[in-house]
């Protein structure tokens, strides 16, 4: 098995970004309308209730987090799209017949639905500047947490891609299970704020590490470790890539 | 110089218990036109997709090239060109960008003037810009053979190339299929007429239910395909085929009220004057007469009744 094809690879990164640039009212205008949106709603009404969170003024606490929450719908839509699709209208056959490996059929849908939610990341982090003032005191731990968290969530959003049989399919796990994690998981509070049970529960929310990690290299204080996130996000990463190990060796949902 | 593609003991048992493939062993040389000739769920497309690594086989080994299309993929995969049976395209790129992106994907350098030379031998070259979705279903053909060839394949296969298309698209596929040949490529492709095959293939094989029944020259199987039979309907009932024609080809049905003759359509003296001639001596009387072709169907009872 000699040889690599990263002109293949470089083929499906460069269309999948094409797709997006096709659409780029959706993919792009929407986040930062959605997030406009959030400061109005969250940062006006709340804001003049909960002044500062651990020192932080409310609007500006809630940017990680809304960050956050785009970066995890955006990748799972992105990358679940990005393979259903071409499984949905037959164009698969040909990924199928390339002379490509599994991995590098990965790389290429992964990274350009990674990229594409940091790229809309950092469209909000600008926008946000301009409602309220940010602080990065960790930039190079915030642009890791970004590039680790697009991947981990692309990564699973890819895995939805294969296994969706339809579009309710498609939509399920993004509206049920992962938006109301974003939602409990500390975007718009931190966990301190909690009474000591629901404390305990949202520790058993994987979202809250995630939050707390980009929260923390923003601001320098979360409310985990960073090292329990960071753990956390990595573990994420090594259990979406031995389910795509198997997927791909057992050829799960894509080869018949 | 090993077979362009050389399957041995394919089977595939889809998920749902169904068995596609039972035994499929096949030897296609490079440089053949090959037509596999089969009715409606045969399993020709299962045996495609399993070549060309877009179905998992259950048992048995191809190799493309000599190369193993499970463990080395890459070599075998590079080889292939597919014009699937069903069109499926990106509708909101264009023709080029579709075209040129199934030449990068297979890692090909860029090669404008071969595309140009493609888009222009399949009438595409002026819809370049179009978008897919503005194009009629026999250009959307075109596109898919377009992006089948854009990587210079050595094999290419064609899903019943001809199902739904026109006289244009047919001759011009025709005109292409020729000059690959000249060129050395290996042409495989499927179908449900016999017409088909004889126009155009070297060597046709003939597939059903997962079994390859037969593979022939096409020049081998005419002589069987272009049996025609006489069928006389009689005015009054025989007892015996009359003694003028003892050795003849001939049999009695229907109660001795028909009298079939097989004969040799290519032949130079098929015989059916002297026949004529010779029940009109003994006095045996017809009301009707008709010829028929042998059909697809009629060979396949033949095989299969010769297997059983
Ligand atoms: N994904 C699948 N799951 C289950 N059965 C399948 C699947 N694909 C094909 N089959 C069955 O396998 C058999 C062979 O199908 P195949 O598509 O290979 O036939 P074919 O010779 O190409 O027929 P046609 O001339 O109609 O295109 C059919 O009975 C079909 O129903
Ligand atoms: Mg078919």
């Amino acid at each position: 098995m000699k040889g690599l094809n990263p002109g293949g690879v470089w083929a499906i990164y460069r269309a999948e970004m094409q797709r997006t640039v096709r659409t780029i009212f959706q993919s792009v205008a929407a986040p930062v309308l959605t997030t406009a949106l959030y400061f109005v709603v969250f940062g006006g009404a709340i804001g003049s209730r909960i002044r500062e969170v651990d020192g932080v003024a409310y609007g500006s606490f809630i940017v990680p987090g809304l960050m956050m929450l785009s970066i995890l719908t955006q990748s799972i839509s992105n990358a679940s799209i990005g393979i259903y699709f071409p499984k949905f209208t037959g164009t698969i056959f040909e990924i199928l017949s390339a002379p490509l490996s599994s991995t590098e059929a990965v790389i290429a849908y992964v990274g350009a639905a990674a990229t594409k939610s940091m790229i809309i990341a950092l469209i909000i982090l600008a926008t946000a500047t301009l409602f309220v003032q940010v602080r990065i005191d960790h930039p190079l731990w915030m642009t890791a947490f970004l590039v680790l968290v697009s991947v981990a969530f692309s990564l699973f959003g890819f895995i939805i891609g294969i296994w969706a049989k339809n579009f309710e399919q498609l939509a399920m796990i993004p509206t049920l299970v992962v938006t109301p994690l974003t939602f409990l998981g500390g975007s718009f509070y931190s966990i301190k704020m909690l009474p000591p049970f629901w404390q305990t529960v949202s520790l058993f929310n994987p979202v809250v590490y995630l939050i707390s990690g980009f929260r923390w290299s923003f601001y320098g204080q979360g409310d985990v470790s960073v090292v329990t996130s960071l753990g956390f996000t990595l573990t994420f990463i090594v259990v979406c890539f031995a389910a795509l190990a198997w997927i791909f060796r057992v050829g799960w949902r894509l080869r018949p | 110089m090993p077979p362009m593609i050389h399957c041995v003991g394919v089977a595939k048992r889809y998920a749902t218990g169904f068995l596609a493939l039972d035994g499929v062993d096949l030897s296609i040389e490079k440089g053949e036109i090959f037509a596999l000739l089969g009715p409606n769920g045969a399993g020709k497309t299962t045996l495609i997709g399993v070549i060309c690594g877009i179905v998992s086989m259950t048992a048995g080994k191809v190799l493309v090239a000599g190369h193993d299309v499970r463990r080395d993929y890459r070599a075998a995969r590079q080889a292939i060109g597919l014009v699937p049976q069903e069109i499926a395209l990106d509708i909101f790129a264009t023709v080029l960008a579709t075209v040129s992106f199934s030449r990068r994907l297979f890692g090909r350098p860029s090669d404008p003037a071969y595309v140009e030379r493609l888009l222009k031998e399949l009438s595409l070259w002026d819809k370049r810009h179009a978008r897919v979705v503005e194009l009629s279903g026999g250009m959307k053909r075109r596109v898919m053979i377009a992006k089948a060839l854009s990587h210079q394949p050595d094999v290419l296969f064609l899903d019943e190339p001809t199902a739904g298309v026109d006289v244009n698209l047919r001759r011009d596929m025709w005109a292409l299929v020729r000059r690959l040949r000249d060129e050395g490529v290996t042409v495989i492709l499927t179908t449900h007429y016999i017409e088909e095959a004889e126009e155009m293939a070297d060597r046709v094989g003939v597939i059903d239910k997962g079994r390859i029944l037969l593979v022939e020259d096409k020049g081998a199987l005419m002589r069987k395909l272009g049996k025609r039979r006489l069928t006389l309907r009689l005015h009054n009932p025989l007892a015996a085929p009359p003694e003028a024609l003892a050795g003849w080809p001939i049999a009695l049905e229907d109660g001795g009220l028909s009298l079939t003759y097989a004969f040799d359509a290519a032949s130079e003296d098929t015989g059916v004057s002297t026949l004529l001639k010779r029940l009109a001596e003994a006095g045996v009387d017809f009301t009707d007469l008709e010829t028929t072709k042998s059909s697809l169907e009629d060979i396949f009872v033949d095989l299969i009744g010769g297997a059983a």
